[in-house]
């Protein structure tokens, strides 16, 4: 399909018109191109008659194919280049992304959705049997991917949260302080760090029942029992807290950059007018950072709708379900109970859930920031 | 667009007395968030150097509350007394460790090359990819950024396990690039359009071709934003669970499988995997200290318009 790339009214205008290429080259360019495509749909068919038992002559795996396919692009590209000239070079750019997503995306997906129409557990020995919209109809019984679904709103709605923090952050770094770089790199620090190591630290050493610091803070202040992880509400809270301390840097970094690269003499004129430091915020500094902050927050949302790691490890769900997100509950489905059917039925229908969630969530940011402003 | 020393906010107060609280006020802010982003961290490197006394009676401070030992470093093999030695834990370590190393390096370069590629073609030129314009294609690139890997895991254990790549560094590593892509993309966009165009036609006048322009002229002064586009994406991959957890078992697993896999079996020994914490945040510490300028830079591409 990528033949049909056409860099038309391509910029600059002074690129070699196709018509000086010569007839024998073009023919050379096409040639690659069908015998390529013509080798890898051949690798593939050899593969699929050698799988199915109707031939006898294949490879063990498929990975030949995988190597039929770099080589399909490779061909693809030069061909390119032979037939089109300046043209074939500019589409030379976008092709080796293009191939690599398509491949990696497009293809795995489609298998996704034909694996979520069967019965397969990886653990028996019967092997993958289609069974239609059995696992669909067992999704919308399973109260436990409710649940999940359940906490996921949870887990995003507590983004706000993150978000006055992270704006009251960006504000202090950007008033006139000393050691600015410092306090800086002091709190950007949560983001390098990798959320299983994070999840150990604090979760699991800092906040651990017996002697973890965290815990004998809260005895301190009054709270007698300080289990984080036992209760649902207050393991939920534990596993938002984790989840903030570490993506709160990336919000506020991006908050930073808003509120420096606003224009000063907003702010100066404002003050000339007699507002004080709060009306200034909120009805200068506030409306100015309106896209920067949807923006983040977008962002934030669409990293926390991954949500997964740190459940597992830290309370791998529990208790009761009660702090699973959607991925760490496919995550268990697959790994206690191998059942690879069922589970990708699930992460389908998420990934429809999220795609309806996140463009709806674009469409009412778009007007929500036009109407301010 | 780096973040930039501002100069104002000083004039706003009026009385010493309120300047001073007010001084006062940002300040205890910003000790207060240091303290809670630098804790943890401070209790993980203090706890790999504890004995289980220490541990489990909450002593803090070294020196004064007690005496620090290299247990936690001894039971990795990276203690003084005990790096020359032949140590299990510390094998299994340094191939994690390497493994992580080329599994981020690996995935952050392949993304960067063909991001980049990608982002200066959909920046310069115009496409028509059957009804599919630049904008679409862009689009396409960037609504990757939503998949959550839950949806890609358990088709691709299934493929890799039908094409040998499970367990595999290459692998993880195209799953990586995969992820980070939409990310790259990003970036170098941004970068790309803040090149003026001139440039290049200057180049292309004076008779590069268009594939010598982008590499002698752009690229160069595109540097910068690979520099933090890669730096972004190294992050990324080396902090990745999920995929690594599903897809690797013995060969290809990476440090915070590692990591994860230790508290599990005999109840949790906390001076190693404290220091084994230490260790697997140290590398990207240490980057986010020295590189914290292409860090910012990366996160903040297009933001701000």
């Amino acid at each position: 399909m990528a033949d049909q790339t056409l860099p038309t009214n391509a910029w600059p205008a002074n690129a070699a018109p196709s018509d000086l290429i010569s007839p024998g080259r073009k023919r050379l360019g096409r040639a690659l191109m069908a015998a390529a495509t013509v080798g890898l749909l051949a690798v593939i068919a050899v593969q699929i008659l050698y799988k199915t038992e109707v031939d006898t002559i294949g490879f063990e795996t498929w990975r030949p194919v995988v190597y039929a396919y770099v080589l399909w692009g490779v061909a693809l590209g030069v061909g390119q280049v032979l037939t089109r000239g300046e043209d074939g070079q500019r589409a030379l750019f976008l092709l080796p992304a293009l191939l690599f997503t398509i491949a990696m995306v497009i293809f795995p997906t489609l298998f996704g959705f034909y694996i979520a129409l069967t019965d397969w557990n990886l653990s028996s020995f019967s092997g993958r049997k289609f069974n239609g919209l059995d696992n669909f109809w067992q999704m919308l019984a399973d109260p436990y991917y409710r649940n999940a679904l359940f906490n996921m709103v949870l887990y995003v709605l507590a983004v706000l949260v993150e978000y006055v923090i992270a704006f009251g952050l960006a504000l202090l770094l950007n008033a006139q302080i000393r050691a600015r770089k410092f306090f800086r790199v002091v709190f950007l620090m949560p983001l390098m760090l990798s959320p299983v190591a994070v999840s150990w630290m604090i979760g699991k050493s800092l906040m651990e029942y017996r002697f973890g610091p965290a815990a004998a803070l809260a005895r301190q202040l009054g709270w007698e029992n300080p289990a984080f992880f036992s209760n649902p509400i207050t393991a939920r809270i534990s596993i938002m807290v984790l989840d903030a301390w570490t993506f709160i840097p990336f919000m506020m970094i991006m908050l930073l950059a808003g509120l420096q690269a606003m224009s000063r003499e907003v702010l100066e004129a404002a003050r000339v007018d007699g507002a004080n430091a709060w009306q200034t915020f909120w009805q200068v500094t506030f409306p100015l950072m309106l896209p920067v902050s949807v923006t983040a927050i977008i962002l934030r949302i669409i990293f926390k709708l991954k949500l997964a790691d740190i459940i597992i490890t830290v309370t791998s769900g529990g208790p009761g379900g009660a702090t699973d997100s959607v991925s760490s509950f496919i995550y268990r489905e697959y790994r206690d109970r191998s059942n690879v059917g069922y589970g990708t039925m699930l992460a389908m229908a998420y990934l429809i859930i999220i795609i309806i969630f996140v463009t709806w969530l674009l469409k009412f940011a778009n007007r929500f920031v036009r109407n301010v402003n | 667009m780096s973040v930039q020393t501002t100069e104002y906010a000083a004039s706003e107060i009026r009385s010493p007395a309120s300047f001073f609280a007010n001084r006062a006020f940002i300040y205890g802010a910003l000790v207060f968030w240091a303290f809670i982003c630098l804790f943890p961290i401070y209790w993980t490197i203090t706890t790999s150097f504890k004995t289980a006394v220490d541990v489990t009676q909450g002593h803090l401070i070294p020196f004064v509350d007690f005496r620090p030992d290299w247990k936690g470093w001894r039971s990795l093999g990276l203690s003084p007394d005990s790096i020359f030695r032949t140590s299990t834990v510390r094998d299994e370590f340094i191939k994690r460790f390497m493994n992580s190393v080329i599994t981020s390096v690996g995935a952050s370069s392949l993304a960067i090359v063909i991001g980049s590629l990608a982002a200066y073609g959909l920046t310069r030129y115009r496409y028509h990819f059957a009804w599919f314009k630049n904008e679409d294609i862009s689009f396409f690139f960037l609504s990757q950024l939503i998949l959550p890997p839950v949806v890609l895991a358990l088709p691709f254990l299934v493929l890799y396990r039908e094409v040998g790549m499970l367990d595999t560094r290459i692998g993880l590593i195209l799953l990586y690039t995969l992820m980070v892509l939409p990310i790259v993309i990003w970036i170098m966009r941004d970068q790309f359009n803040s090149i003026p165009v001139e440039l290049e036609e200057a180049a292309l006048v004076d008779g590069l071709s268009i594939w010598g322009a982008f590499f002698r002229i752009v690229m160069p002064i595109a540097l910068p934003g690979m520099v933090a586009a890669f730096i972004l994406a190294m992050v990324l991959c080396w902090n990745e669970y999920f995929f690594a957890a599903l897809l690797t078992s013995t060969d290809a697993k990476t440090i915070p499988v590692m990591v994860a896999s230790q508290t599990g079996s005999q109840g949790i020994n906390w001076w190693s995997m404290a220091a084994l914490a230490t260790a697997a945040i140290t590398p990207l510490a240490v980057i986010g200290i020295a590189l914290e300028r292409y860090l910012i830079m990366g996160m903040t591409a297009g933001a701000v318009k």
